[in-house]
């Protein structure tokens, strides 16, 4: 099961500097420690424990998933996460 | 349909379906053409209403000055109402923001005060806000955080939506001084408690943050998270791509900020036909494509270079 990660400029230390990279799991969390396997570090920088660090945004094809099931979320075949820092997110 | 002045003419606006870009028969997509505005956008109506609620109580006397941040639609529809009703208004702008903007606003006798491009709408606030405070006698209407910019949207657009579609079961826009969302939001849950309330936030491009005042995660006053059900985040790839998609297939010719609602509410439907769900989702339609065109963004061959064209630019 391929999920595309877009990863924010201050995560490329941990991706050799892509942009995007593949990974797999039926819930966020298991995505990002499939990620954290190949791009040690990273998780660490994107979870706190049982939830998603404070500061940082994920988007689930766009979608906050704040509004979704955080870091429980599900996840399908060919679905696209995008992960934000949530300083950048302002809303005006 | 008649009315007696031009400001009288501001709402009632058509909601088509646009069929093309609908997911399936059972998920429509609606369009709420608010650029059929007198000054062609949705602001006409917060502008208005704010303005008689402030001469409803007395803070709008003959004669006063109108101050107001904006990065110009609001400003151009405060303008147009000013003018008639003869008050002067001053409008406080980031130095980018396009020049048929400042035309528009010039063309009805607005005043303009700069505000730095860098720190974006939060150094237009603050430079406004720093104005009123020297200026006690200026009426600033505070487009963020005056009740009646959502009040409009209760009253009006609220209930033309729901009467034109009793069915509707999403209703998705723009995120900017919230008023839009927070107004429709509450009037249809009160109507229809099952109601989505979806919120489109422009994302910008690392350039663009760079030119951004980071340290101020501006949050208007207005905004109400528990009025949303989800919120989505567009950037401009995907909002520049809807915006042609929209002109392309069903011929609506519309500002980029309506790309990024077209998006959420493309997103919502997608999720519908997913779950075996019928829909009926309505997004707004903010403004017309005209004060973009210089962008480049609808005559660019491909959307390849549309997206090109607006990189690193505000659109939103």
């Amino acid at each position: 099961m391929a999920i595309e990660v877009r990863i924010p400029t201050i995560l490329r230390q941990y991706t050799e500097g892509a942009k995007a990279v593949e990974g797999s799991g039926d819930t966020l969390a298991a995505l990002f420690a499939d990620l954290e396997t190949r791009h040690a570090g990273i998780q660490a920088r994107i979870v706190d424990g049982d939830q998603l660090r404070r500061f940082v945004n994920v988007y689930l094809n766009d979608e906050d998933v704040r509004f979704l099931d955080g870091i429980n979320t599900k996840l399908a075949d060919g679905d696209s996460v995008t992960i934000l820092p949530a300083v950048a997110g302002g809303m005006a | 349909m008649r009315y007696d002045s031009p400001l009288a003419a501001v709402g009632n606006t058509p909601l088509v379906r646009l069929p093309r870009l609908s997911p399936s028969e059972d998920v429509r997509i609606w369009a709420k053409l608010e650029d059929r505005n007198p000054t062609g956008s949705v602001k006409d109506r917060p502008a208005l209403h704010m303005i008689e609620q402030a001469e409803k109580d007395g803070r709008l006397t003959p004669g006063c000055t109108i101050l107001e941040p904006t990065s110009g639609n609001t400003g151009i529809s405060l303008a147009m109402a000013a003018k008639l009703k003869g008050y002067r208004m001053v409008c406080v702008m980031p130095e980018n923001t396009s020049q048929e903007r400042r035309d528009l606003l010039g063309m009805w006798g607005a005043e303009i005060i700069p505000s730095p491009a860098a720190g974006g709408s939060n150094t237009a606030v603050r430079m406004a806000k720093e104005l009123a405070a020297s200026h006690p006698d200026w009426v600033m209407l505070y487009q963020y955080g005056n009740p009646d910019n959502a009040g409009a949207h209760y009253a009006t657009t609220g209930p033309e939506i729901l009467a034109d579609l009793p069915s509707i079961t999403h209703f998705v826009a723009g995120l900017g001084t919230t008023g839009t969302l927070m107004g429709v939001g509450r009037y249809l849950r009160e109507h229809k408690p099952d109601v989505k309330i979806v919120a489109a936030e422009p994302r910008y491009d690392d350039l663009v943050y760079g030119l951004r005042n980071l340290d101020e995660g501006f949050v208007p006053e207005l905004y109400d998270a528990s009025v949303l059900t989800t919120r989505f985040s567009v950037g401009s790839a995907d909002a520049v791509t809807r915006t042609r998609e929209l002109l392309q297939q069903e011929g609506i010719f519309a500002g980029v900020s309506t790309g990024a609602a077209l998006h959420a509410a493309i997103g919502v439907g997608k999720k519908a036909v997913k779950a075996g769900e019928s829909a009926d989702i309505v997004f707004i339609v903010a403004d017309g494509g005209w004060k973009y065109l210089s962008t480049g963004v609808y005559t660019a061959a491909t959307t390849e270079e549309a997206i090109e064209t607006l990189h690193g630019q505000l659109w939103a």
